[in-house]
């Protein structure tokens, strides 16, 4: 079958524009329209995707801009297939959640909410490096005016602060791809080109790996984001309408882990065996600190937000790593953490109505007495965060523990608290919030069915991934071990001779 | 016998003479009495003069030609500049329509000024010696020092302009003093005499030659902003009626870089190892002084002066790189930076007829729901000033980096990477100003018409819950003015094209690749 990337990726932005121009009525019915046809068509892209072959499928390839060696290249390969296919289940889900909801100037608001579909599905789509690096830029514009315009009090100064942060790692990754495609044209003699098929034909010498790789990590972990850089998060967090926040903490994280492992493992594998230390090191503090923050603090959507820090951790420690095992457990539970994160926060909300409109913890309490479906719901998302055996969570930290242990035994001991404290933080934050004494002002109540329709799809979505994790595992087996094998030939860590083929779960 | 004149080619020139026939007629025309023929017959004349230039450099677009006895040539660099001079000098006409400047210094002697520092822009980027470039300079400046000052009942005004002569007289005699020097240096005042006596002579550490440059430098700075000899330019651009602002920035800045290029990158090529670093160095000060400068205005006029030095310092990097791609960036960007500050200007000259704030950025506050036909050009504007992807700007940017690193200079892409950073601060406030800050209310100005009028009048009343009040529209309105469609239309047509050129930028790479064609000595 053929399908078209670019319909999928400017199906939601031309909704949005049509509902810009059409009126308050026409946004709102194109708004879901174009979210759940979305889904639809990334459905049909994960089904009828080939798993036995190896490279890009689906390619749309055109040279952009002849002069600067651009081309318009999309295509899907096993890193980024259920990261899209992740990407257009939250949209839809948060598109259904804010649909019904009351916001000042809504054709405005779906404008803006469906680019940011666009630009985050065009990061993850593209295929050249100066594409990419456009739509990662882009993807933080439409949630300057999500936060900045609808936000809680305080916004203006927090999405200032978060544009910036992100957009200086951004503008140093900017520089870093320019430099990649002309030191790259010139080392090879070769035209000028920034498609990554291109790229990775010649390697640059170590010295230029260092510095570009060190730009890069500064865009990725700034967005994801992780311990030292994490500066724009509470104040962020605290400021998104909770729609918005959902598709940003649950997708756009991601897309910077799926960076690493699009661009830089395979770009710069010199510098990233180099690095290995310093980016193990990192993530393994995130671990620690998000998870310690994670336990102490009150507010609720700070505890999600260090918990992504954390859970975040993990899949940097995967990829670096550098091996196979650890690459495929980082991309699972990119889907994972994902999927696991958006339904949190809508739970939160709801959590929040019951309490008085307080979001923090210290206000809530009781909240399962009458509510036993609501409790059931966050009760399973709650032991997919922890990473309960059987949950395709656990798979994932598996995996990745499974690689760090290959590479650096050390950091895999000390990492394996950090499953330990997922348990803690995520128990408290459900014990606290639906058992424990009934809050001041908590009010208990069922589930209403409008919040069912999206709360119920996505905790579908976990129990089922749950049962078969095989399907990501096998889709992406191909793609993911050839990102890292030059890293992980350099690095010398011993790694099997065939990753993980997907049959079996350990 | 009768004797043989010289050989003119009027079809080369004929852009030139357009715009000087233009500016005559514009100014006869201008001394009829009717007032609809100095109000509207006289701007329309002026706006057809730039058309026609226009239209006559694309009729000669695939020319190569050397005019003048070698004094001018016409080449890709002339022609693609020559577009941009027109693009800008027919969006300053209409601009300037109903506006307050050329009511005050008759219709006529205004447009008509317009049209001749278009002119002097012309014979400036044409420029093949030394004398038509200083000629081409003057030409472009003293009609820019009494169009500063046109609006003669405002002290700011008057002051700006006599900044600007004081200023710009410093910077012409400075120039004119290197000159001297690299023709004593050098014995020639041809372009192509200079260069091939420091490639043959081996000059390029002569100490006259030196020296010639650097006050060459300096006085070339002065015109194009370039710290630290940008002192003037907040105060001008904030002092200048606002359409001339938009004049100055855009095609002051064009002709500058367009001489800048010939100069630098074709006379002075050998010479390159020396001024270089030099440049260089330049370019990366005018980038952090000109971004930092610019975070702490509240006024928009001298936030956007701020940011034309970073952006000079940004398109100073594709000089010093001296390499073709350089050339075309620099070319490409000059566009790019005529569309998106064209927009912004659109925006703020109706912002200044609309309320009672004057260029202050609160007169931007909740433009998003009241204005959105301003509020999106303006937006899309200050996106791709600060380089944001699918903009003009990210397409420019990404070109000078390229240009950068391929040249060797891959520190001053870094350096251009980080005033860009810096920029965002301001940038973002502005249109955090439109979109997420409410509209102010006051006390209506009602029939105080001279509170209106006034620059920037303390906000009446003062107190939050004086008893009657009302949006800052009604006072304006009230003062006479109101909304100009010819605004909203130029800020609609030059927003959409900053946001078409971002995303379809390949015509214009075409069109600046003829610039660099122009450029046969560069790799």
């Amino acid at each position: 079958m053929t399908l078209h990337l670019s319909i999928l990726l400017w199906l939601p932005a031309a909704a949005g524009l049509a509902g810009l121009l059409g009126g308050r009525t026409v946004a709102r019915v194109l708004a879901p329209v174009a979210a759940l046809l979305a889904l639809a068509y990334a459905i049909l892209v994960v089904a009828d995707f080939d798993s036995s072959a190896r490279g890009l499928q689906y390619v749309t390839d055109k040279l952009w801009i002849s002069q600067l060696g651009i081309h318009y290249k999309l295509g899907v390969d096993g890193l980024n297939l259920f990261l899209i296919l992740l990407t257009t289940v939250l949209f839809a889900a948060s598109t259904l959640w804010a649909l019904q909801r009351e916001w000042r100037d809504e054709r405005t608001f779906w404008f803006h909410f469906l680019l940011a579909e666009t630009a985050v599905l065009g990061a993850l789509m593209a295929q050249d490096l100066a594409l990419f690096v456009a739509f990662f830029d882009l993807m933080l514009i439409p949630f300057f005016f999500l936060t900045g315009i609808w936000g809680n009090p305080g916004r203006i100064p927090a999405v200032t602060k978060l544009v910036i942060y992100t957009l200086v790692g951004s503008l140093l990754m900017l520089a870093a791809a320019i430099a990649t495609g002309v030191l790259t044209a010139q080392q090879g003699g070769g035209e000028l080109s920034f498609a990554f098929s291109d790229l990775a034909r010649t390697h640059l010498a170590k010295g230029t790996q260092e510095w570009i790789f060190l730009c890069f990590a500064a865009a990725f972990l700034v967005k994801m984001p992780l311990f030292p850089v994490h500066g724009w998060m509470p104040d962020g967090y605290r400021a998104m309408p909770l729609p918005v926040l959902a598709v940003f903490s649950g997708v756009l994280s991601k897309v910077a882990a799926y960076g690493f492992l699009r661009v830089v493992t395979p770009l710069f594998p010199d510098a990233a065996v180099h690095y290995q230390d310093l980016m193990l090191l990192i993530a393994l503090a995130s671990v620690l600190y998000g998870s310690a923050m994670a336990f102490t603090t009150t507010d609720t959507r700070l505890i999600l937000g260090y918990s992504s820090i954390a859970q975040l951790g993990f899949i940097v420690l995967g990829i670096f790593s550098l091996t196979p095992q650890g690459a495929q457990g980082a991309i699972l539970q990119s889907v994972n953490h994902g999927l696991v994160v958006a339904p949190a926060f809508f739970i939160l909300a709801l959590l929040a109505q019951r309490a008085g409109g307080s979001e923090d913890l210290r206000d809530m309490g009781g909240l399962a007495f009458r509510a036993p479906v609501l409790a059931t719901l966050f009760l399973v998302v709650a032991f997919a965060n922890l990473a309960m055996p059987g949950s395709s969570n656990f798979v994932g930290e598996f995996f990745i523990l499974l690689g760090v242990f290959q590479a650096k035994i050390v950091i895999a001991i000390v990492a394996f608290t950090g499953v330990v404290l997922a348990s803690v933080y995520t128990l408290r934050l459900f014990i606290r919030a639906m058992h424990n004494r009934v809050g001041p002002r908590a009010e208990s109540r069922e589930l209403s069915v409008r919040d069912g329709i999206v709360l119920v799809p996505l905790v579908a979505a976990i129990i089922a991934l749950a049962f078969y994790p095989q399907l990501p595992l096998h889709k992406s087996e191909k793609t993911v071990t050839s990102s890292v094998r030059e890293a992980n030939a350099l690095s010398g860590t011993p790694a099997p001779a065939q990753a993980f083929t997907g049959g079996k779960t350990p | 016998m009768t004797p043989k004149g010289p050989h003119i080619d009027w079809a080369g020139l004929s852009p030139l003479v357009a715009l000087l026939a233009g500016a005559t007629v514009v100014l006869l025309v201008g001394l009829l009495r009717p007032r609809f023929i100095r109000e509207h017959v006289v701007p329309a004349l002026a706006l057809l003069t730039t058309l026609a230039t226009a239209g006559l450099t694309i009729w000669q677009l695939d020319e190569r030609k050397s005019l003048v006895s070698g004094a001018l040539a016409l080449d890709g660099l002339s022609t693609t500049l020559t577009l941009i001079f027109a693009a800008a000098g027919a969006a300053t006409v209409v601009l300037s329509w109903r506006a307050v400047a050329p009511r005050e210094s008759a219709h006529g002697e205004f447009y008509s000024l317009v049209l001749t520092s278009l002119a002097g822009m012309v014979v400036l980027a044409w420029a093949q010696n030394t004398v038509s470039l200083f000629l081409g300079l003057e030409l472009l400046s003293i009609p820019l020092y009494v169009l500063c000052a046109t609006e003669m009942r405002r002290a700011t005004s008057l002051e700006a302009g006599l900044k600007y002569l004081v200023i710009g007289s410093v910077g012409s005699a400075t120039l004119l003093y290197g000159l001297a020097l690299i023709y004593g240096a050098t014995g020639s005042t041809q372009y192509a005499g200079i260069a091939r006596a420091i490639g043959d002579r081996g000059l390029s550490d002569d100490a006259l030659l030196l020296t010639g440059i650097a006050l060459t430098i300096v006085g070339m700075a002065f015109k194009a902003s370039v710290a630290p000899f940008h002192q003037w330019t907040p105060d001008v651009y904030e002092g200048a009626p606002t359409p001339v602002t938009a004049f100055m920035a855009v095609a002051t800045k064009a002709a500058a870089f367009g001489v800048f290029l010939r100069f630098f990158d074709s006379a002075l090529i050998d010479a390159q190892l020396t001024w270089g670093p030099l440049l260089a160095a330049l370019a990366a000060f005018t980038i952090i002084v000109g971004n930092v400068g610019a975070l702490g205005q509240s006024s928009l006029k001298r936030l956007l002066a701020y940011s034309s030095v970073a952006q000079a310092g940004y398109m100073l990097a594709g000089v010093v790189v001296s390499t073709k791609l350089g050339v075309q960036a620099t070319v490409f960007y000059l566009a790019v930076y005529l569309v998106m500050n064209l927009a912004a200007f659109a925006v703020i000259i109706a912002r200044e007829r609309e309320t009672v704030l004057g260029d202050d950025i609160s007169a931007l506050n909740g433009l998003g729901s009241s204005r959105p036909a301003l509020a999106w050009p303006m937006t899309v504007a200050m996106l791709s000033l600060a380089g944001i992807p699918a903009t003009a700007g990210f397409m420019g940017k990404f070109f000078l980096i390229e240009a950068t690193v391929d040249g060797n200079y891959a520190w001053l892409g870094v350096v251009i990477v980080i005033g860009s950073m810096i920029s965002l601060a301001y940038y973002l406030r502005v249109v955090a100003a439109i979109w997420m800050r409410d509209a102010p209310v006051v006390a209506p100005a009602g029939s105080d018409a001279v509170a209106a009028a006034a620059p920037r009048p303390a906000l009446a009343g003062g107190s939050p819950d004086s008893a009657v009040q009302a949006p800052l529209t009604a006072g304006a309105d009230a003062a006479g003015s109101g909304r100009a469609w010819e605004l909203t239309a130029t800020a609609m047509l030059f927003g959409a094209a900053t946001l078409v050129l971002g995303i379809v930028p390949q015509p214009l790479f075409d069109l600046v690749a003829r610039a660099g064609d122009a450029f046969t000595n560069l790799v």
